[in-house]
């Protein structure tokens, strides 16, 4: 815990919020629209991605040139994990919940912002949601400690 | 839809690239929002990890973040929530859970895991991208 980083951390969030209300993605019609292929579909989901991608890649890159990132504490990048039912079952999940309303977390908690009381109860059932799946699992863990299959 | 609407949400997606690239480039994480609000949650529980002041101050600023575009175009985006009471809920419920099992969100396995052609995410994303789809399509044009 360094205050750089915490700083870093807000500013890189602020950022994250700035272009998720500029991409128009804190307004679910705009994702619903976009997955609804036989209807009123409105492609500017795909321009937002396709921004991101470009964006996030080139960081990615740049990275790997580096040992250590600019504030130190060393790079953290998910790897090696195996394609798992946990994986696609959570994603399927997701997909329904994000499908129902058009909200994913992001969105979620800038669009907080908005002052809208149909996104607050959102974000407070994914938060819910979140403390159920690590309470169960913190459960799960702890009963294979004590009987070990 | 006309072509200034198609650009200024490529520009607002390339601004999500810049903070994802920033914030590996800085301080070497990933920026997942379901991992960040998910410390954040598990330090409510009681179980303050390690990093919880950087996650919770980027989530904080996800926050500040729409009130930075006020500032600079006078007003935000006009947004209307059509969905049921039933329908947030159980959507929410779905959305926070769903993304904690597969432990990536659309930026951490769409923006951040794409970009680095992470298999795993890329299984994520055609799955709940596919069930997503499929979700629209029953509501919309089934039921």
């Amino acid at each position: 815990m360094s205050a750089p980083r915490i700083l870093a951390a807000l500013v890189t969030g602020t950022v994250f919020g700035f272009g998720l209300t500029l991409a128009g993605v804190l307004d679910p019609a705009t994702i619903r629209n976009f997955l609804d292929f036989f209807g009123a579909f409105d492609p500017r989901l795909g321009f937002v991605f396709a921004g991101a991608l470009l964006l996030s890649a080139g960081g990615y890159l740049v990275s790997r040139r580096f040992r250590e990132p600019a504030l130190g504490g060393g790079f953290a990048i998910p790897a090696g994990r195996p394609i798992d039912a946990p994986l696609v079952m959570g994603a399927a999940l997701f997909g329904i919940g994000w499908g129902m309303v058009g909200l994913c977390p992001g969105p979620a908690i800038a669009g907080l912002a908005l002052g809208l009381p149909q996104v607050f109860i959102f974000t407070v059932s994914m938060l819910i949601g979140i403390a159920a799946h690590d309470l169960w699992r913190a459960r799960q863990t702890t009963a294979e400690a004590v009987a070990p299959s | 839809m006309p072509w200034p609407a198609y650009f200024q949400s490529f520009l607002g997606g390339a601004v999500i690239g810049l903070a994802a690239a920033m914030l590996l480039l800085l301080n070497g994480r990933v920026a997942g929002v379901i991992g960040a609000v998910g410390e954040v949650v598990e330090g409510v529980l009681g179980r303050v990890g390690r990093e919880f002041f950087e996650r919770a101050a980027f989530v904080i600023g996800l926050l500040i973040g729409p009130f930075v575009f006020l500032a600079a175009f006078g007003a935000l985006p006009d947004v209307t929530v059509t969905s049921s009471l039933p329908v947030l809920v159980a959507g929410g419920l779905l959305v926070g859970f769903g993304t904690r099992l597969s432990k990536g969100c659309t930026a951490g396995h769409g923006v951040c895991g794409l970009a680095r052609l992470s298999p795993r995410s890329i299984v994520a994303v055609a799955t709940f991208f596919g069930a997503a789809i499929v979700t629209v399509f029953v509501m919309e044009h089934v039921i």
